[in-house]
């Protein structure tokens, strides 16, 4: 252990000590006495079972008793020889099967180097006889030689065992050389000096030819090889491309589902090169040809190998876009004469003017004759080869194939256009998984493409799809897709409020929607507006309600679209006008800032100045931080002031900057509580005996309280919040425990607690006149002190203690919640019988919420007090966009009779637990710490407005 | 080893003339065992025609003692509807196999058919309802992937294949022989089925149905999309729609395929199909559902698709319900029956909305309403003008040119037989089969007979000492390599053994011979013989350098086993001759050592 510790100054050293263990120093050195005593003991003990065990099954027992236990880094080689001692007697494989395993495991010990057993482990591997014993033999020189990754000799050595091995009979000794070979195989050809009696190998060459062994897992095994070698980097020959593309017709599918592998990385790798298309004089490139071979595998008889396939494809970014454009070509024909494809038909229908003829019998009748010659049925190139995934059997494929068409799409506008019939005929997959995809897929491609009215049409039809997650997910496409004609706006708007009279909870998700379709294309509403509106050039219309959601949606398109079209206002009757002003207060971010004739200007110059103004800000930001660095120099009065109007500058801050908002609120945070600190240092009690100041400590005990919590808060609240930061935050918390012995020390007795509770100090790093500075200064002395004079000794320290600069990150943000479902505003008392069990539909967005599956819980309190926190399943959350998530869940509710209707608070909480962090610590590198921990909670923080619920339990009964 | 191909007769309507409903009846003779696939009728016949010719199968003798076995590959009648006629009353008694579904559907069919016959056309000399318990209690009922054995050669094997419920493909297998059998099988997998599937079985023989040989087809999600776009439309507009179907097949692919729109768009208008016998039929859609596509299968734990939610049975008195409704009646082509019915109810509003799925014959009002006639004489004079819309959808379930291929790819066959389709159509992919997978196709007339040569395998048994001593010696056994083997074959009891010739001689009890070659070489050298001995030595070293050349102290050289002295004749001093002997197992080596000293040795260095 005291390797761990040499970087760390001496009397950190000192310091942890009296931490971890809080006992004398003198007693750690019989701690590591012992310990040394204990390390032949461990091997002993094993030697006597061994020796004991009468038969193989009992000494196999032993062994995997053995084997439960960890063992210490020191003690390993011992064990090993133990182990190694017994090996040579043992005769029956089983056990000898074990003791290679266990060799193996052993040999992975950390801080243990493995190079004194290999000679052994050679050794025994050339008397071996059993192949299984064999095999795992190979599997523990495997570990050692991937433990020693520096050491070249010993890789020479090891693939030449392996080497040697390779002729062996049972396939899997040949699995585990060619295994080692491919982890150990030297990357240079050119020979160390320490390795100059072994020639070196090509490595490459020898698991090359074990691609045609007549055993498939060998074969497998030797593709995987192949692949092991270029992911440590080794650059594979060209020559392995046409020995790969023989695997591709192997019988076998884990074959073929690594050959496609290794082609994809041979044509990653020479995309360039030319090769010749064979029975013809013409040739292509290497990562064409490889791609015509990828495709054609997308038909393959295995759905492994065509899921494999389907998403090699995607990545295939290089391929020409002649070879491209085919995989979404299928030649129809009916009886040998020439068909258009449905997509071709509903294209030509639509540039012909004619939208959405009803089909006739005969319409899709064949047109011109084929060439029988020139109709290949099985395309060697890439034909059809989405066209077969995305109709495949197998969801899995078709998944694949539509993600492949993603990343395909994202990289040639020009596929996009192509792709985009598949892709909403897509949209009527019988899975939802499918089709939410190809929604998503869609999306991203969304730049690319402009959809024309007839895939709109098919597009807005999922609207009325009955998922939630379908349709948000519609709602997030159709925020980023171009439209062509104002028909198609039209119609789109149309559908969405027919989508809003069906599922009025989708509200908020279609005036966003609408919100971006206006913005996107003003010139398209333009000529909706009298319509949209239903104004009249002489009559006065009714003015429409106010409340009504489907009026709302209208508006908010039309607003939006206003915004960069300054002749749309002129269109607006009086009460649009006045509807607008209302909509601008009470929906603002969904209605911009418009210029309206007769209105000042005072919106559309905040949005001016937003701009300009930006670095100002900042700047403010960074000169009123820096004013109160100089902290220190005040007395403290002016301090505390200082301090308070600088609290309130950055909260004013954070509201009007809302790209600022994070990081005005974290310095405050943090200022708040330098500034809670002060005044409790500043009370004039501290003098005063401690009966007397029993009565008054309240202030300052409430002060160290609501420090801890900012201090929490401000570590776990904000995403992006970085190791120097968290050591800021950490100290102030220590400063407001000490605050807090202080406290409780004057009236009870006893720092051990205190003591104990800071462990983690140790993380801390050297802090100039910091409080944690002095008192690891301080720390021998306050060891043998009494409890009276530790207390004075930290008060007079904590008031001594400089402030510390608290550096600030480059992204940061607060984590928020907004319940959106239960609403609250329902006067309607949820009922059920008590006893039993009413559900809440709990619906909430989370922005900026790091791993909210693990950290976001909801809590329901009860008018009686009682709280029951609820765990989220990780299903319940999506993830719409980066940095936001939502909650939709369900909450149980249960209570005894009530005689009224009464209210419960539901609410979000962020759970957070500070021994999650302590893994970093460098002294605890590679110590294990159980899973466990890192769930358990240790807290929590609300972080959103709880929202009431009405509910009325009724009597069962009887 | 041959084929025989008889009573395929199936012509197929594609887009216009001739449909029919052929017969499907082929006769497999592989190995000396003989098998019948599929016993179908003709439904367009009245008469005798109506069976396939059994007599042609033996002209004398009982069929059972022919046959060995019979194997049926779905329920549709022109697989199956010939079965009852054959057993009972030409009489066969051997087992019958086909899969479960298809041996509890059959039977329904079966007798819906014949009660047609009977009852409605009063046809004689038909098959009964005791004929069909009869018949279906000869069947052997076999699972997916289950290999039967029919004796204790013949075996075979069942396939998915698509199509309706219960389709399969078959394997027959005797000894190292094989051909697979299709039946119909679809390559694209539908709302409520998969897609067939083979593997790499490599048979001598593949034999597939070829109905749409000169076809490739579009994707199904157009039309799949279309057909819902219609409905839907049709629905909200306050229409009615009209779905003519046949009881089973499509009629279930289109109720999953409705009731899951339905279910998504949460919409509330009723849909009724037909009582009787898809009512029946679902019932067995129920319960086959492993033999479902992907989607039923996963979500059965949940909830059977089959089980419809808004799908309810029809009565007659709803077809003047008012407001909105989609109704599935039989049968499909609007010729009679219910469908008729409601046909004529809803004709006059052109609200209202007829969809077609499938083909209709010549003369039905199917047929008429498909080719564009807007007045219908209906019987009594009546004339109804037809207002509603008419849409036609065509959702069928075999395999394309492109799946044919496929099939093929997939299974690897030797051979390719064609059958069901039209000649000329057929006559195409024959081409293309040949052209681009290289395998040779055949597709024989009706009653024509086709012979396969095979190429027969003789599985020797090898010894494992043997294997390992020659394994030994080399590297590995390339694969796909021949490769030379030392040995004696032994024949005894009709198997075959290759043994060590130590081993054969221990076990015939026979004495070893040995047999050694030699030959004497003249060369002209007029040197000592010791001298001329090291020239060969050194000659040799120098040429052979992977083989063990030693000069022995009595001045032979010796090269692994063979022995080459050199001597001078007396009568010559110029010349001296070389003995070069070897044994019979060195005569590779031998021999080569032999020409390569009579060439002579190169000119010693001066």
């Amino acid at each position: 252990a005291k390797l761990h510790l040499k970087k760390i100054k001496k009397k950190r050293e000192n310091f942890r000590s009296y931490f971890l263990y809080p006992s004398q120093q003198q007693q750690e050195e019989i701690a590591t006495k012992k310990l040394r005593l204990t390390k032949p003991s461990k091997s002993a003990a094993l030697h006597i079972d061994l020796c004991k065990a009468t038969s193989p099954a009992d000494a196999l027992q032993y062994l995997l008793q053995f084997a439960r236990k960890p063992v210490e880094a020191e003690s390993v080689e011992g064990v090993v020889r133990i182990l190694l001692e017994h090996y040579y007697k043992e005769n029956d494989p089983s056990v000898r099967l074990k003791i290679a395993s266990l060799l193996g495991l052993l040999s992975k010990t950390t801080g243990f180097s493995p190079d004194c057993i290999m000679d052994d482990a050679i050794n025994i591997l050339q008397n071996e006889k059993s192949h299984q014993v064999l095999a795992q033999l190979l599997d523990t020189l495997l570990a050692i030689g991937t433990k020693l990754p520096e050491n070249q000799a010993i890789q020479m050595r090891l693939v030449d065992v392996a080497c040697k091995h390779l002729t062996d009979t049972s396939h899997g000794v040949r699995n585990k050389c060619l295994q080692l070979l491919g982890n150990l195989g030297s990357l240079e050809k050119t020979v160390t000096k320490d390795a100059e009696g072994l020639a070196t190998r090509d490595v490459q060459k020898i698991i090359g030819d074990y691609f045609s062994d007549q055993d498939p897992r060998v074969r497998t095994a030797a593709i995987k090889a192949m692949l092991q070698l270029h992911e440590r980097g080794l650059k594979l020959h060209q020559t392995i491309y046409n020995q790969a593309c023989k695997l591709l017709s192997d019988d076998y599918e884990q074959v073929r589902s690594a050959a496609v592998q290794l082609i994809w990385v041979v044509s990653q790798l020479y995309p360039e090169s030319i090769v010749p298309i064979p029975s013809s004089n013409e040739e292509i490139r290497l990562v064409d040809d490889a791609f015509g071979k990828i495709c054609h595998m997308v038909s393959d008889g295995s759905w492994v190998v065509r899921v494999q396939a389907a998403k090699l494809l995607g990545s295939m970014e290089q391929v020409s876009s002649h070879f491209l454009e085919q995989t979404l070509d299928k030649k129809l024909m009916s009886d040998l004469r020439r068909k258009r494809t449905a997509h071709e038909r509903a294209k030509e229908l639509y540039s012909s003017g004619e939208f959405s003829s009803g089909r006739k019998w005969g319409d899709d009748a064949p047109k011109e004759e084929v060439d029988t010659g020139a109709v290949n049925l099985i395309e060697s190139g890439a034909c059809g080869a989405f066209v077969h995934g995305l109709e495949d059997e197998m969801y899995e494929v078709r998944i694949a194939a539509v993600e492949a068409l993603c990343m395909l799409a994202q990289s040639s506008p020009s596929f996009a256009e192509k792709c985009l019939d598949f892709l909403v005929d897509m949209f009527n997959d019988e899975i939802e998984e499918v089709r939410l995809q190809s929604i998503h897929t869609m999306r991203k491609i969304s730049n690319n493409i402009t959809l024309r009215e007839d895939q709109l049409d098919t597009v807005l039809a999922v609207l009325e799809d009955s998922s939630r997650d379908i349709r948000e997910a519609l709602h997030e496409l159709l925020c980023c897709t171009n439209v062509s004609t104002k028909e198609g706006i039209h119609l789109a708007l149309v559908e969405l409020l027919k989508n809003l009279t069906k599922y009025p909870t989708d509200r908020d998700s279609i005036w966003k929607c609408l919100k971006f379709l206006g913005s996107r294309h003003p010139t398209l509403v333009l000529p909706l507006v009298p319509e949209l509106l239903s104004t009249h050039p002489f009559f006065d219309t009714a003015e429409p309600d106010m409340d009504d959601p489907a009026y709302i949606a209208v508006l908010v398109l039309i607003f939006n679209a206003a915004k960069t079209c300054p002749t749309m206002p002129a269109l607006f009757s009086d009460h649009t006008f006045r509807h607008y002003a209302y909509l601008r207060d009470s929906l603002s971010h969904l209605v911009p800032a418009l210029r309206l004739p007769g209105r000042k200007l005072v919106s559309s110059a905040v949005s001016s100045t937003i701009i300009s103004q930006e670095d100002p800000s900042q700047q403010f930001l960074q000169q009123s931080l820096e004013r109160v660095y100089s902290l220190q120099h005040l007395d403290p009065q002016g301090a505390q002031e200082l301090l308070e109007f600088t609290i309130r500058d950055l909260q004013r801050l954070g509201e009007l900057q809302s790209e600022l908002a994070g990081v005005a609120d974290f310095s405050a945070t943090y200022l708040r509580c330098q500034l809670l600190l002060i005044k409790a240092l500043q009370e004039k009690l501290w003098n005063v005996a401690a009966p007397l100041y029993l009565k008054q400590s309240d202030l300052a005990s409430a002060a160290a309280k609501q420090i801890m919590e900012e201090t929490y808060k401000m570590e776990f609240m904000y995403s992006g919040v970085e190791n120097k930061q968290v050591v800021i935050i950490h100290h102030m918390r220590l400063q407001a425990k000490a605050l807090q012995l202080i406290v409780t020390a004057r009236t009870t007795r006893g720092c051990g607690m205190f003591l104990s509770k800071m462990y983690f100090i140790t993380d801390l790093p050297h802090l100039q006149d910091s409080f944690v500075d002095k008192l690891l200064d301080l720390m021998p002395r306050l060891m043998t002190s009494k409890p009276a004079e530790v207390v004075k000794i930290l008060q007079t320290m904590l008031r001594q203690s400089a402030f510390l600069h608290l550096p600030l990150p480059e992204q940061i943000h607060k984590a928020s919640a907004t319940i959106i479902e239960p609403a609250g505003e329902s006067d309607n008392p949820l009922r059920f019988t008590s006893g039993l069990v009413v559900s809440l539909d709990v619906d909430a967005t989370l922005e900026h919420v790091q791993d909210p599956q693990n950290t976001v819980k909801v809590q329901v309190l009860y008018p009686d007090g009682q709280a029951q926190m609820i765990h989220p399943k990780p299903a319940d959350f999506r993830n719409p966009g980066p940095g936001r998530h939502r909650l939709i869940t369900q909450v149980y509710l249960s209570h005894t009779a009530w005689t009224e209707p009464c209210q419960v608070e539901v609410r979000l909480l962020l759970s957070y637990n500070s021994s999650a962090r302590i893994p970093k610590c460098p002294w605890m590198e590679g110590g294990e710490v159980s899973p466990q921990v890192e769930t358990s909670i240790e807290g929590t923080i609300p972080f959103s407005k709880p929202v009431k619920v009405y509910i009325m339990p009724k009597p069962a009964r009887r | 080893r041959y084929s025989t191909g008889f009573g395929r007769f199936r012509w197929l309507a594609e887009g216009g003339a001739g449909q029919d409903v052929g017969r499907s009846c082929i006769l497999v003779s592989i190995a000396g065992k003989n098998v019948m696939l599929d016993c179908g009728m003709h439904m367009g016949f009245n008469d005798d025609r109506r069976f396939p010719d059994f007599s042609y199968i033996t002209q004398n003798g009982r069929l059972t003692d022919f046959l060995d076995c019979v194997i049926i590959s779905h329920f549709h009648l022109d697989h199956c509807g010939a079965l009852p006629y054959f057993s009972e009353m030409v009489g066969y008694d051997g087992p019958i196999y086909m899969t479960h579904p298809t041996q509890a559907i059959c039977p329904i069919l079966l007798e819906d058919y014949r009660k047609i016959a009977v009852d409605k056309k009063g046809e004689a000399n038909f098959f009964t309802s005791q004929m069909i318990k009869d018949c279906m209690k000869k069947v052997v009922a076999v699972h997916l992937h289950q290999t039967v054995q029919v004796d204790d050669e013949l075996e075979i094997k069942a396939y998915y294949a698509g199509h309706v419920l219960g389709a399969a493909m078959f394997q027959i297998k005797v000894g190292s022989e094989s051909v697979v059998y299709t039946g119909d099988y679809n390559m694209t997998p539908d709302r409520h089925l998969g897609a067939a599937w083979i593997d790499k079985c490599r048979p001598n023989l593949l034999i597939t149905e070829s109905t749409y040989a000169t076809t490739i087809r579009d994707s199904k999600r157009c039309r799949e999309r279309d057909f819902l776009k219609k409905v839907h439309e049709t629905v909200e507009r306050g229409g009615k729609v009209l779905i003519p179907v046949f009881a089973l097949g499509r009629a279930q692919e289109l109720c999953i395929l409705l009731e899951t729109f339905w279910e998504r768009m949460n919409l509330k208008v009723p849909i009724y199909f037909s009582t009787g016998l898809t009512e029946k039929a679902n019932h067995y859609y129920k319960l086959f559902i492993p033999w479902t596509n992907q989607k039923i299968r996963k979500t059965f734990v949940q909830r059977n698709m089959f089980e419809f939610k808004h799908i309810k049975a029809f009565d007659r008195a709803f077809a003047d319900n008012p407001g909105p409704m989609v109704v599935f009646a039989t049968p499909g082509m609007l010729h009679a029956g219910q469908s008729l019915q409601i046909f004529r109810k809803w004709a006059g509003n052109e609200k209202n909305m007829v969809i077609m799925p499938g083909y209709c014959v010549q003369g039905t009002v199917g047929h008429k309403i498909l080719s564009g006639q807007r007045k219908l004489e209906m019987e009594g004079r009546q004339v109804l003008e037809v207002k509603m819309q008419v849409e036609y959808m065509s959702f069928s379930a075999h395999a394309d040119a492109k799946g044919i291929m496929q099939l093929v790819g997939q299974a690897e066959p030797e051979s390719v037989l064609l059958v069901h389709g039209e000649a000329k159509k057929m006559e195409f992919l024959k081409q293309k089969i040949e052209q681009e997978l290289r395998v040779s196709c055949y597709m024989p007339a009706n009653g024509e007979t086709v012979t396969l040569p095979t190429s027969l395998s003789i599985p020797v048994g090898i010894s494992l000492g043997l294997l390992k001593r020659e394994m030994a010696q080399g590297l590995l056994p390339e694969a796909k390599k021949p490769r030379l083997l030392h040995g004696t074959l032994i024949m005894k009891d009709s198997n075959f053994r290759l043994v060590s010739s130590e081993q054969a001689l221990k076990e015939l009890g026979l004495a070893e011979h040995q047999l050694r070659f030699t030959c004497r070489v003249h060369l002209h050298d007029t040197r000592k013989e010791q001298e001329t001995a090291l020239r060969v030595y050194s000659h040799l070293k120098s040429i052979l350098k992977d083989h063990c050349v030693q000069h022995l102290p009595d001045g032979s050289v010796t090269v692994e086993s063979i022995l080459i002295q050199a001597a001078a004749p007396s009568e010559d001093p110029g010349t001296k001759v070389l003995l070069v002997s070897w044994t019979y197992q060195d005569e590779e080596l031998g021999s080569f050592l032999t020409s390569l000293l009579k060439k002579g040795l190169p000119q010693a260095p001066s």
